[in-house]
């Protein structure tokens, strides 16, 4: 997948070569910092990009034996919402104000599966109540601003939920809530997994929360992926310089009184094309290639993909294998 | 639970002195409804919070949205008029004075905002913006300042040659270095940092955090830092109180609030925190809060966390709980907690 956008100072390269794929059930979590290209990956494979200025260069999604981004406006309408449940946090997306709540999760019930009045009422007060709103019946009435900032983003979750979707896209879901509220979620997402087995990608950029809920991680850095793995192994062995970084530079993994190990720099600026290293400029083990050629996302061991010249050396050094001391960080 | 992870700290320095002195502290905003706009009620933002700020130490304020944290710092600050209650900052009462004693006292205490690009002026440069609490109270003549502005821009870690470019030249996280020199310009004592990396990047916060570090060690700083990172209060705090509704619920000293929190709420609330780290997270037990935070203009009667507390028993739901001392300097409001 590339996607870039055309600007009156020229082209932004937002994404750039993204290759990922998602098992049924699993749940994938896609983190890095702002601007890294995570939520315009996730908009361009669902065509919710505005084109233009956006326009996809190239890619491939692979959803049930249909190619997403071939399909026509009417065909992605089929899939969007019915098949792949999304919760977006951008304004396009979010709740209606001037609607009550029953309405705009009878919406898609009555569009995508045809249900009458009746039967999707019904279904919608399930699954308010699925998703843990005391009352549930009774509150589909209300309007969005009844609601807490918590409930509100249950009852996104309820829509995005609707038609019983393979797969569900949620874009910093939990960002802007309390912590308190955040656990909730969590907890109803591992709980709602389980029950209804559908595969999930949850972009966020709190580790934190992802070493909670992910099955894999993706790590994306200037419109990149820079290092995939499972999530185990993404954070006892992580091999990119920037996620090592990123690891190193968490409170938690301080010892008391000790500065916290800083990332210099800042993040680049996606106008260039992209032949070189992004994460060149702020990266310790830098050298002369890094600032020529693009490193390709190369498998490492199994499950394992990390995009780096520093780190294909070393692994060519100790001949694939490496030494435990490598890994000791 | 995070508590665990790292318990064993060095004895910091233990400042002995109050800086800043709170005492029944009150701040409610009345609540208007009608065409006749008639005051119906009063948001209890802020409800009887009496607590010690020490020279030199950093104090995090933590806990939800709508608690009353932000206006708590407001407040200490004489930025707003309390309902009820005292701030003395080193001896002076804040809300008292007037005239020339507060022209004086004001530059001591200072304010960083969570949002970096809201909080500085767009059409003005860097170094007027830096200047500008100088030229407001008069200090230094136009020579002097300009040098003052390149050394607190050099301060904050921005070359000094970035005077004259404007905000919106500037990453998140520089902005918020260009408030952060802002803040200094007077030479405080005291600056109350509002979510100063809510806005920012991980790797762009740990930066911030060790330019805040390093300012207080090389100015004798005491900061009040208010933030919703638990992780990151554990890493910058010495001491850390906790809000719910408008009430301060548990003050301890940080490693013993993150490992032996006394508190029912703040049981929940370090619970709630994710690590980073899947081994941990793997076998890890929330406690889960049921329901939403009250409505502040009508807060429940007894314990305001009653209805949510997963250990309420029925003097909880009656009986205000007191705002009391414990072993080892801490405080706590809670019937149960000992
Ligand atoms: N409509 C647009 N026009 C031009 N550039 C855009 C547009 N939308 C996004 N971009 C650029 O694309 C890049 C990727 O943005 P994206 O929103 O995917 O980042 P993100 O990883 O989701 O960040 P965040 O964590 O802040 O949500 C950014 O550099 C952004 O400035
Ligand atoms: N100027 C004001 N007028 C009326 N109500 C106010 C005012 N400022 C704050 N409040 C109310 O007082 C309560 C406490 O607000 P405050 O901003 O202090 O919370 P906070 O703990 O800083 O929250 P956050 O974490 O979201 O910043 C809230 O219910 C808020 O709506
Ligand atoms: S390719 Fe080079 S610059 Fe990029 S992360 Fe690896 S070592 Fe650093
Ligand atoms: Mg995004
Ligand atoms: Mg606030």
């Amino acid at each position: 997948m590339k996607t870039v956008f055309h600007t009156q100072d020229g082209l932004i390269h937002a994404v750039n070569g993204v290759s990922f794929h998602l098992d049924e059930g699993e749940l994938l979590a896609v983190v890095g910092e702002s601007g890294s290209g995570k939520s315009v990956a996730m908009m361009s494979l669902l065509q919710l990009l505005p084109i233009p200025p956006a326009e996809i260069a190239s890619g491939r999604v692979a959803f049930e034996g249909q190619d997403l981004v071939r399909l026509s406006a009417s065909g992605i309408r089929q899939v969007r919402g019915a098949r792949i449940g999304f919760i977006f946090q951008d304004p396009m997306t979010s709740l209606n104000p001037v609607f009550t709540v029953g309405f705009q999760i009878m919406e898609p019930l009555r569009t995508h599966l045809g249900m009458s009045r009746r039967q999707a009422r019904k279904r919608a007060a399930e699954l308010l109540e699925l998703v843990g709103i005391p009352g549930a019946a009774a509150r589909l009435n209300d309007y969005p601003h009844q609601f807490s900032g918590g409930m509100r983003q249950r009852v996104m979750i309820a829509i995005a939920l609707a038609c019983d979707p393979k797969v569900l896209i949620a874009d910093e879901p939990t960002t802007a809530l309390d912590v308190t509220v955040q656990a909730q979620i969590l907890e109803l997402v591992k709980d709602l997994r389980q029950r209804l087995g559908m595969a999930i990608i949850w972009i966020t950029h709190d580790l934190g929360v992802a070493a909670g809920i992910a099955d894999r991680i993706i790590v994306m850095y200037g419109g990149q992926i820079v290092e995939h793995a499972r999530i185990g192994e993404l954070f006892e062995n992580p091999r990119h310089p920037y996620t090592r970084a990123l690891l190193d530079s968490l409170p938690g993994r301080h010892k008391a009184n000790e500065k916290l190990r800083s990332i210099g720099g800042q993040p680049p600026l996606l106008t260039r094309e992209p032949d070189f290293c992004p994460f060149s400029a702020r990266c310790s083990h830098v050298h002369d290639r890094c600032r020529a050629e693009n490193p390709p996302l190369e498998r490492v061991s199994e499950s394992h993909d990390v995009a780096c010249w520093w780190d294909k050396e070393r692994r060519a050094i100790s001949g694939g294998q490496l030494p435990e001391s490598v890994h000791a960080r | 639970m995070l508590a665990e992870a790292n318990t064993m700290r060095p004895e910091r320095a233990r400042p002995a002195d109050t800086l800043v002195s709170i005492e029944g502290l009150k701040m409610h905003f009345p609540v208007y409804k009608g065409v006749l706009r008639r005051k119906v009620g009063a948001v209890q933002a802020v409800d009887g919070l009496s607590f010690d700020i020490m020279r030199g130490e950093t104090l995090g304020l933590v806990g939800e949205s709508g608690c009353g944290k932000s206006t708590t710092g407001r407040a200490i600050l004489g930025l707003y008029r309390p309902t009820a209650g005292k701030v003395h900052f080193g001896g002076e009462d804040v809300a008292a004075i007037e005239g020339e004693r507060l022209r004086r006292l004001r530059p001591k205490m200072q304010m960083i905002f969570q949002d970096p690009q809201a909080s500085l002026n767009p059409r003005m440069t860097v170094g007027s913006i830096v200047a500008e609490p100088l030229v407001e109270h008069q200090v230094a003549k136009a020579g002097e300042r300009r040098a003052r502005v390149r050394e607190l821009l050099d301060q904050v870690g921005l070359n000094p040659d970035y005077v004259n470019r404007y905000p919106h030249e500037f990453s998140g996280g520089q902005r918020q270095r260009i408030g952060i020199a802002r803040a200094l310009a007077l030479d405080p004592d005291f600056i109350v940092c509002d979510e100063p990396i809510a806005a920012l990047d991980v790797s762009i916060q740990a930066q911030v955090v060790n330019l805040l570090q390093d300012l207080q060690h090389r100015l004798g700083l005491t900061y009040l830092f208010i933030s919703h990172d638990l992780s990151m209060v554990r890493h910058i705090a010495d001491r850390v109180a906790v809000m719910y509704l408008g009430k301060m619920v548990e003050l301890a000293d940080v490693d013993a609030l993150f490992s032996k929190p006394k508190h029912p709420y703040t049981r929940a609330l370090l619970s709630a925190v994710p690590v980073p780290d899947p081994k941990i997270e793997a076998d890890r037990r929330r406690i889960l809060l049921k329901g939403d935070l009250p409505d502040a203009a009508n807060p429940p009667k007894g314990c305001r966390f009653c209805t949510r507390c997963p250990e309420a028993v029925a003097q909880c739901f009656d009986v205000e709980p007191e705002w009391r001392d414990l072993e080892g300097g801490r405080k706590v409001a809670c019937h149960l907690a000992n």
